[in-house]
């Protein structure tokens, strides 16, 4: 082999070297952090066509509306309870902490955490998005046709 | 009325870029310098009829005019006047505007600037700047006008910009982005139209290189000011959250990063040449997949823009107009260039082509873990999220080689080193750097994980080599001073970049470490201690602002018996929209940044807040104005400067020496 060939044979190979490694690091690193979307009435009768149903222990996300009624507070400490719910039954989530200034009883919300009961989440993040609009796509989807406690906002198009 | 000019100003101004994109590449194409020519009057004209039509935006804006859709959304009568003139790019269609005027700003000054450039070249870089104004002139008219009215029932009072954008940074932050985003299609004009002239050589990458770095430079700025924006207006404390709309602006910024090094080897050595041509068009790709991204609403994401299904659609069709169309171009021609510069395995090219590669693989995953959920859902396999810990982790991976070659590269030279002329120096470098990490990383802190010692060793390796390589290299001459001045403007950018670079580490590395953060529940005149600081809450006061009101929680914070300050952590509740905002309360220095924010109202009048104490922080935005400004030096070098005019001598020599009338002359 002429030094050229060589040094693109030894380009080559440092090349698929890399990438392979990358992807292995990858492939590893996502493993441990891809997070599933449940919606309420999921996590409790699964979810696709082999209602598959998370495990205790397992880390998800879960999106859904907060019943109203439902949030109890702690009198010592910031340990917040409230149920979520979709087209079916509700969900408890536990989270400790400061509630995004969007957070209100009937408002979509997604929460992150792991499953510590059947239908138990301990939240480490719950997000109420920026946007009073705003639900859950995933939820919007599961509720499609079904009458819910949105807060009603008129864009300005609907007030002229 | 003035809303009809603005609107009629932007068709004018889509005709003039429909002309600039056929007139130039077509004169070029057939070698008519006559239509070549008419590019940049077509450039300029178009800029002028863009601006005309902003500039009847901010009109309409700061006059209350609520018959239009975009004004009565974005805008309210009591907004103060600056935030009225913001607020035209506070929501998606003036956003798309205020790019369109960017892109025609930017096409104007290539067409001002690029004099010295033979007229072939020239017409084409305009010519395809042309035909990417056409395509946003479209959308905007098409699919996303401004200008849309209400007419004949308009509402009495606007809707107001959302609270979240009314802070001085979000004034700022947008247009910085956007002329990140707009300026990389400058180099890829430059990309597009040295494949169809078939000259891909130094010169080219001479040309490319300002543009480029000032790109960059403006993305720098835009992604530090967005991450410092996070962490004061968003009440939690966070910098980065690897959000989708962040990553789209990662994304750029990391292949135009790449593209500057490759630059500089191109432009030295003559080597990489179709790799940068290839960077060129990737990075404006990926500054078309972020807009893509951001406007479609295909993500979900913190960013809460007016998505719409069919703006998506025209986006992902011109984004596979300008991929598929430069990549097919780049397949015929690219074969046709081959780099002339040889190189050894050990030498600096080859460091730049780590550099490269390794920033490849960091977009290629900020890319993968942005689109991934996407496809996951498309294939009907369920919604799934990629948590923040892929990404840092992957990060921290990458890290690792990437700053480590990062110190060693500027010690080598171009071509070819000696292993063994290196050894001593890199093992005093190493030396000094551990020594440093080790007795400043104990003697403040009880604990050091591995992660964190890492990331500061390497912080404190590229800084120690970079000053060992200035010292070494200024040594050479009679004194020091001597040796200062005889390096370029590139010298010093490359020095002050990397620094910058390590600011960023050694931030990033302790705040993630060292960050206490307590979220309490407190009554008023109770207190509590982190971090030798002490926290008291004197209590809760009304406010009363322009457009809103709210709550501020006044918290006095002391060290050992002395006050070092006073915060208000307010909570407001803004007017027209009835939203909640939380303004956190800093008091920032370089040593540590004192964070309060006011969460709920609790019952039996306690309230809940949040304490922080980050360490270190300000040197991840500081790190950031520094690599900026080391883009600033590289604009200023004489290079650039000397070259262009000692080009532009040479043309107007041919210009005399040719007929310019005869209207067939080549050039």
């Amino acid at each position: 082999m002429n030094p050229r060939r060589k040094k693109r044979m030894m380009a080559l190979l440092a090349v698929v070297f890399g990438l392979g490694t990358a992807v292995g690091l990858v492939l590893y690193a996502l493993e441990g952090n891809i997070n599933l979307f449940y919606t309420p009435t999921e996590l409790v009768e699964g979810k696709g066509p082999e209602k598959q149903k998370p495990f205790v222990g397992q880390k998800l996300r879960i999106g859904g509306m907060v019943v109203p009624g439902s949030v109890k507070r702690d009198q010592d400490s910031l340990l917040v309870e409230f149920k979520l719910r979709d087209t079916g039954p509700t969900v408890k989530v536990i989270y400790k902490g400061i509630l995004p200034d969007l957070f209100r009883e009937g408002q979509g919300i997604v929460a992150q955490g792991n499953l510590i009961a059947p239908n138990t989440i301990e939240a480490f993040e719950v997000l109420a998005k920026h946007d009073e609009k705003y639900m859950p796509p995933e939820v919007a989807e599961a509720m499609k046709g079904i009458k819910h406690e949105k807060p009603v906002y008129n864009n300005v198009k609907g007030d002229s | 009325m003035i809303p009809e000019l603005g609107y009629i100003s932007l068709t004018i101004a889509l005709g003039l870029s429909i002309l600039l994109c056929i007139y130039p590449l077509w004169g070029a194409y057939t070698n008519n310098l006559r239509l070549m020519r008419a590019a940049p009057a077509l450039a300029i004209g178009q800029c002028v009829f863009v601006f005309l039509s902003y500039a009847a935006l901010v009109y309409a804006s700061l006059t209350d005019d609520f018959t239009l859709v975009y004004i009565a959304s974005n805008s309210s009568s009591s907004l103060p006047w600056y935030y009225k003139i913001t607020s035209t790019w506070g929501g998606h269609e003036g956003a798309m505007l205020l790019w369109v005027v960017m892109q025609a700003g930017w096409t104007a000054l290539v067409s001002i600037s690029s004099k010295s450039l033979p007229w072939p070249l020239r017409a084409r870089v305009l010519g395809v700047l042309g035909f990417l104004g056409v395509g946003f002139m479209l959308y905007t008219l098409l699919m996303s006008s401004p200008f849309e009215s209400l007419l004949p029932y308009y509402p009495i009072e606007g809707r107001d910009l959302n609270p979240l954008l009314q802070d001085p940074g979000m004034i700022i932050h947008p247009p910085l982005l956007y002329m990140g985003y707009v300026g990389l299609s400058v180099t890829f004009s430059f990309a597009i139209a040295a494949l169809l002239t078939g000259k891909l050589d130094n010169t080219w990458a001479k040309w490319s290189r300002p543009w480029t770095v000032s790109a960059w430079l403006f993305l720098t700025l835009g992604i530090a000011l967005g991450s410092w924006w996070a962490y004061s207006e968003l009440g939690w404390g966070g910098w980065w959250f690897w959000d989708p709309v962040e990553n789209a602006s990662l994304m750029p910024w990391l292949i135009a990063t790449a593209l500057i090094h490759s630059l500089a080897a191109t432009e030295k050595r003559g080597v990489f040449k179709s790799w940068t041509v290839l960077l060129a068009i990737a990075g404006f790709s990926f500054s078309l997949l972020g807009t893509f991204i951001v406007r479609s609403g295909v993500l979900v994401s913190v960013h809460a823009f007016a998505t719409d299904p069919g703006r998506g659609m025209f986006i992902l069709g011109f984004l596979g107009i300008v991929v598929g169309g430069s990549l097919a171009l780049y397949a015929l021609r690219a074969s046709a260039v081959s780099s002339v510069g040889r190189y050894r395995l050990f030498s600096r090219e080859v460091a730049l082509w780590f550099n490269n590669i390794l920033l490849c693989v960091a977009t290629l995953i900020v890319l993968l873990g942005t689109l991934l959920p996407l496809v996951h859902k498309e294939l009907g396999m369920g919604s799934i999220s990629i948590g923040e810990p892929f990404f840092n982790e992957m990060f921290s991976y990458l890290l690792v080689p990437f700053a480590f070659a990062l110190g060693v590269a500027p010690l080598l030279r171009w071509k070819q080193n000696k292993f063994n002329a290196l050894k001593n120096k890199l093992a005093i470098i190493a030396v000094i750097s551990l020594t440093i990490t080790v007795s400043w990383l104990y003697s403040s802190y009880d604990s050091v994980k591995t992660i964190t010692f890492l990331a500061v060793l390497l912080a404190v390796w590229i800084t120690v080599s970079t000053l060992f390589d200035i010292v070494e290299k200024a040594t050479k001459q009679a004194s020091i001073l001597i040796g200062f001045k005889q390096f370029t403007n590139s010298y010093w950018a490359m020095v002050t970049g990397h620094f910058g670079f390590a600011c960023v580490i050694m931030s990033v590395a302790l705040t993630s470490a060292y960050s206490v953060e307590r979220d309490v529940r407190m009554h008023p005149g109770e207190q509590i201690t982190l971090n030798e600081y002490e926290y008291h809450f004197d209590g809760i006061k009304e406010i009363v602002g322009a457009n809103y009101t709210g709550h501020a929680a006044v918290v006095s914070i002391h060290k050992e018996g002395e006050k070092v300050s006073e915060l208000h952590a307010e909570k407001r509740l803004y007017n027209v929209g009835m939203q909640f905002m939380t303004e956190a309360a800093i008091d920032a220095s370089l040593g540590r940044d004192l964070y309060v924010a006011l969460g709920e109202k609790l019952n039996d009048g306690a309230w809940a807040l949040r304490i922080y104490h980050k360490p270190y922080i300000r040197w991840m935005w500081l790190g950031g104005l520094i690599m900026a400004f080391a883009g600033l030096l590289i604009l200023f070098d004489k290079r650039y400067r000397g070259a262009s005019k000692a080009l532009q001598k040479q043309d107007e020599k041919n210009i005399v020496s040719q007929p310019i009338a005869s209207g067939e002359a080549s050039s």
